[in-house]
């Protein structure tokens, strides 16, 4: 029952925020509209479920934002001039994030710490890679994340897609089970038998690969890249796994809810252009709404109680 | 008993370390500018790092996220009321701590209120937080009275004066954990909340008393570093919020709470800007001095947890 609860409320949230921007601007309730509404949505969404891949083992990652950065200035340069060479970094970045989970699980070292320390080394990284601003999107990755689907939006269906393919792998999948299992209880997998730091390698590597396609669908969207360009990703991404019913401990995670979590961050900045707020208001205002939904998570506690 | 055992002896290790490193470049000439040079800037570092040790000792998921935000917002307040004017100091310094004691307390309230994760609640105030700085800031940049600017750059026996204030607070931060009764509560509570509450530790009031303080830390720094810098930006803090953390942990307090380390604080603040200045010095650019920073961040890390183990 909990579970249902979990899913409810980022749904919930969403649709008063969509409804209260259909209510601003009628005209937003289009293709064209929605597409505008949500066009940041899918590498935030992907880098959401990459946060939550860390969260689920009970870790945080605080380098996601400098990774996706790194990821973005490798794919506008490398990626675009000499493909293999550059899918070879991708495939290297996705590696290194699956021994960093193998390092801090053998050695008990603190996630919070090892990636603030690794935030340093990407976003040097991508300084060193791209100095200057600058880079330009392979062509076919420009046209994959600007395609026109029948009925709704790329950033729509793109959404869709991501949250069903999460969901498949971590909640109805064998190993999914598992690796909640590591948030929940570390030590009951693994006198069950199974290797904690593999597992550990794993999730992180997942997340890995989910920041690698966060940083690609950035280039797609945005053309160029520069070292800054998702640094804010990080606490979007803690913020949308929260917000999506996830928690902190446990292994108590949604994908779906993560997705829409993102989605409602994404839709808030729009919802707040539309209210004509004076820009000096407007990071406040998100701050605002954040704490709103989840104060709203009280509400949802209680009702838990009563089921 | 083994000096090694002491968690704060690796930080001031590092930090002699890479002082020793910088100097070997130049054969030994500029120690004295150099060290100046950290423990003024090392000074913003200790000052919130002390502030985050305080909250992160509170036990797992306490961390504030909102101490560039505070440090910020503090800053610019003071200035504008300060506005220039000689004979504002003692003025603006009080307008600066009681803007860091009310967003201190607005996190606080929102993580009692509300039960929000302390990371999410201080995040989202931040955001807050920094819409106000950006609308009372409105881009001006209004300088620090005259006798406020010459305190925060001059020097008291060759130390510099923000390096008095951040070792005051240290031993004042150090006396209260170790002597007073409240340092023992903040301990007991961040090594078992439960068994702490069970005890008759009123949590709660150490909780929001650690966030507060944490906040008028920051509200300090901030008036600090706008008076040493020569007036407030909005950006002025947002290199305090990882450093914050990464001084405690270099500094040697267990991230899992209930273990505080004051001395390893202020070595690892000295060692942070040490290290930047000798890559600099041996040439680094940008990319790379980031880079070794992780690096040397994530190695002494390491150093240390597996000298932990052993012990």
């Amino acid at each position: 029952m909990a579970s249902h609860y979990r899913i409810l409320l980022p749904i919930v949230s969403l649709a008063v925020l969509l409804g209260a921007t259909f209510y601003m601007q009628p005209r937003a309730m289009s293709y064209f509209g929605l597409n505008l509404l949500f066009n940041l949505a899918v590498p935030i969404a992907l880098a959401t479920i990459a946060q939550m891949m860390i969260i689920m083992v009970n870790d945080i990652d605080l380098s996601l934002g400098a990774f996706v950065s790194l990821v973005a200035c490798i794919t506008a340069t490398y990626l675009n001039d000499a493909p293999l060479l550059g899918l070879l970094m991708l495939v290297a970045l996705i590696v290194t994030y699956a021994v960093l989970g193998a390092v801090i699980h053998a050695l008990a070292l603190p996630a919070i710490v090892v990636t603030l320390g690794m935030s340093f080394v990407w976003g040097g990284l991508a300084l060193f890679i791209l100095p200057s601003p600058g880079g330009t999107s392979p062509n076919w990755l420009r046209s994959l994340m600007t395609i026109k689907p029948p009925i709704a939006p790329m950033a729509v269906v793109a959404s869709i897609v991501i949250a069903a393919a999460a969901h498949i792998l971590i909640i109805r999948s064998r190993v999914g089970t598992v690796l909640r299992g590591v948030g929940g209880n570390a030590r009951s997998v693994e006198r069950a038998g199974w290797s904690v730091i593999r597992l550990k390698a794993l999730a992180y590597g997942l997340a890995g690969l989910f920041g690698v396609l966060a940083g690609m669908a950035l280039v797609g969207l945005a053309t160029s890249a520069d070292a800054n360009i998702a640094l804010r990703y990080t606490l979007i991404s803690i913020a949308g796994v929260i917000l999506g019913g996830g928690e902190f401990v446990g292994g108590k995670i949604s994908p779906v809810g993560a997705v829409i979590g993102a989605l409602t961050l994404t839709l808030a900045a729009s919802f707040l252009n539309f209210l004509r707020l004076s820009p000096d208001w407007q990071i406040g205002a998100q701050g605002t709404i954040l704490i709103l939904v989840l104060a709203a998570r009280l509400i949802f506690r209680r009702k838990g109680l009563e089921v | 008993m083994n000096p090694l055992s002491k968690p704060w002896i690796w930080s001031w290790g590092a930090a002699a370390i890479v002082f020793f490193l910088t100097l070997a470049l130049t054969s030994g000439r500029g120690a004295g500018e150099l060290a100046y040079a950290a423990l003024s800037f090392g000074a913003f570092a200790a000052i919130v790092g002390l502030g985050q040790m305080l909250v992160i000792t509170l036990g797992p998921g306490n961390v504030d996220l909102s101490i560039p935000a505070s440090m910020t917002l503090s800053a610019t307040l003071a200035l504008k009321v300060m506005g220039s004017e000689p004979g504002t100091a003692f003025f603006g310094l009080f307008v600066a701590l009681a803007v860091g004691f009310g967003t201190g307390l607005a996190n606080y309230a929102l993580i009692f209120l509300l039960r929000l994760p302390p990371i999410i609640a201080t995040l989202a105030a931040s955001l807050i937080y920094q819409s106000i700085a950006i609308w009372s800031n409105r881009g001006l940049r209004i300088k620090p009275p005259p006798e406020l600017a010459d305190f925060a750059t001059g020097r008291m026996f060759g130390v510099p004066n923000v390096a008095w204030v951040g070792i005051a607070l240290a031993v004042a931060v150090w006396i209260v954990l170790e002597k007073s009764a409240w340092g023992r509560w903040l301990l007991a509570s961040g090594q078992n909340l439960r068994a702490a509450r069970l005890a008759g530790v009123p949590v709660e009031s150490v909780r929001a008393a650690t966030y507060i303080s944490v906040a008028t830390f920051a509200g300090l720094a901030g008036y600090l570093l706008a008076s040493f810098s020569g007036g407030a930006a909005l950006n002025m803090g947002a290199e305090y919020l990882l450093a914050s953390i990464a001084v405690v942990v270099i500094g040697g307090s267990s991230i899992a709470g209930g273990n505080s380390n004051v001395p390893g604080v202020w070595g690892a603040a000295l060692f942070m800007f040490l290290v930047v200045s000798m890559l600099n010095s041996y040439g680094a650019g940008a990319g790379v001095r980031n880079v070794l920073t992780g690096i040397i961040i994530i190695g002494i890390v390491i150093a240390a947890s597996t000298k932990r183990v052993r012990l």
